[in-house]
């Protein structure tokens, strides 16, 4: 178990064959995950819209009701408060999905920059454990347990239903692996967590579902080249530069971050995200230093590892732009030595399309 | 996994088995278990001087990186090549899957190492806690 922002997580789940396993199982069949560390905001009333608008770069009135969309919350600056799934709930009803890490700032976040609106703004994080259930086979896992028709659900929707017996569960067909899946709301009592996390475990069986750590949480989002926030996203980062500027609606009026949002992209980048693959030995990892051939450092690993899925060592990283452009060499430095990677387009890893 | 008792065994998970002057090393299935899936083993150049104490390599898992610690002194000989496609080897046997031989520059260094049942004790202690 390691302490993550102040939950206690599993890595791995050793006893079920460990992080290689987990991954595959989550790309070929079904693994399910803990994410209750996950944080929740609702915001309704009135005038829940132009609040939610206001606060967040991604367009909220496109949404209908049972709709959701990745956005952000941004600082004046342009950079990020955190990464958001707003999904509409009812007609003037919205819940962002945020991260651990970041909870407290962000719910003070919401309550002061909501404060001009005619609306309700509730942290509701210690109400629900979060349950994801990724995979190819995750739709048909979920399907079992709840009276909700799962296949009327499309990608970044959600419905409510029965789930395991609990009425009126959020069930919403979103994840952070690249991969298809759900994630569902239920009542955070530790006896009602642990009986539909084992329910959902027996109804994957036939599946070969793992449960899944933090690990494969991580070296799944990275193929997929799905951002982290304190990575590459972070308060001093512009979204510009995470290379997110296709969640940004500036047609859809003012929000805050936008003024700076502009600026930026009229005075030009100084970095940009990429993925690299290393072309030499060795795994870049977090943190580690980017060079160009020459040996002058010109950027940074925001996440690297192997990717089991891909069987390569893969990073995201940033880079000026004059090295971001396909097949550009650069090297990362691993135990002091420049190890040659190759810029590759992002994401690393895409799931195939479905069939039906 | 029983731990050979004709090994020799460090406290950063490494073991030493001595034949004549030659000690041949790797990590303990203690470590692999500990690191997990293994992806990547770093190994010195044959020729390259190694001192008891003193990192030689590296292993990864897809989690995590650790040194590999030498537990003698002396001149590698010999690099087990197998684990730059293999890697997993070590998780499957690590007992077996050794990583470098060396020539030993003072052979009574490994009387200061660990036997297998003091190794053992020392791993279920530190796993323990």
């Amino acid at each position: 178990m390691v302490d993550f922002s102040g939950w206690d997580m599993p890595v791995e789940y050793p006893k079920y064959g460990g992080l290689m396993k987990e991954h595959l199982a989550v790309r070929s069949g079904v693994g399910v995950f803990d994410v209750s560390h996950m944080g929740d905001i609702r915001v309704h009333g009135p005038q829940a819209l132009e609040a939610v608008q206001h606060i967040t770069m991604n367009d909220a009135s496109k949404l209908s009701i049972g709709q959701c969309q990745y956005s952000a919350m941004l600082y004046p600056e342009g950079t990020f408060v955190d990464d958001v799934i707003v999904h509409r709930l009812g007609q003037s009803d919205y819940l962002l999905v945020i991260n651990a890490g970041t909870r407290e700032k962000d719910v003070n976040w919401v309550t002061e920059n909501t404060r001009s609106f005619d609306c309700i703004v509730e942290h509701l994080s210690d109400e629900y454990t979060q349950i994801a259930i990724q995979g190819p086979k995750g739709a048909a896992t979920l399907q079992k347990l709840t009276n909700a028709d799962l296949s009327q659900v499309k990608f970044y929707w959600f419905t409510h239903g029965m789930v395991c017996g609990l009425p009126n569960t959020l069930i919403a067909r979103t994840g952070y692996t690249a991969e298809d899946g759900f994630e569902i709301y239920v009542p955070s009592d530790e006896a009602t967590s642990a009986r539909v996390w084992n329910e959902v475990m027996q109804a994957g069986e036939e599946f070969g579902i793992v449960p899944c750590g933090l690990g494969a949480r991580n070296t799944l989002r990275l193929e997929g080249a799905l951002s982290l926030y304190g990575h590459e996203i972070s308060e001093s980062i512009n979204v510009w530069e995470a290379r997110l500027d296709r969640f940004i609606k500036m047609e859809k009026g003012n929000f805050i971050g936008r003024e700076a949002l502009e600026q930026a992209k009229a005075s030009g980048m100084l970095r940009t995200l990429v993925g690299l693959e290393s072309v030499e030995r060795g795994i870049p990892r977090d943190g580690y230093k980017v060079r160009d051939l020459e040996g002058k450092e010109i950027g940074y690993v925001t996440s690297g590892s192997y990717g089991p899925f891909l069987k390569k060592n893969v990073a995201l990283a940033y880079v000026p732009p004059e090295f971001s452009s396909i097949d550009a060499e650069v090297a990362v430095e691993i135990r002091n030595q420049p190890v040659k990677c190759k810029v590759v387009p992002i994401p690393f890893y895409k799931r195939p399309k479905k069939q039906s | 996994m029983a731990y050979p008792t004709e090994y020799k065994y460090t406290k950063e998970h490494e073991w030493l088995k001595v034949d004549g002057t030659t000690g041949t090393v790797g990590i303990t299935d203690h470590a692999q278990n500990s690191l997990g899936d293994i992806v990547f083993v770093e190994l010195p150049k044959v020729g390259t001087e190694i001192t008891a104490g003193q990192t030689f390599g590296s292993v990864e898992s897809v989690k995590a990186v650790s040194d590999l610690y030498a537990p003698v002194s002396g001149t590698v000989t010999e690099i087990n090549e197998a684990l730059n496609t293999s890697p997993e080897e070590v998780n499957k046997n690590a007992h077996a899957a050794w990583m470098i031989k060396v020539t030993l520059k003072n052979p009574a260094e490994a009387d200061g190492l660990l036997s297998a049942a003091d190794y053992e004790k020392f791993a279920a202690d530190e796993a323990g806690h």
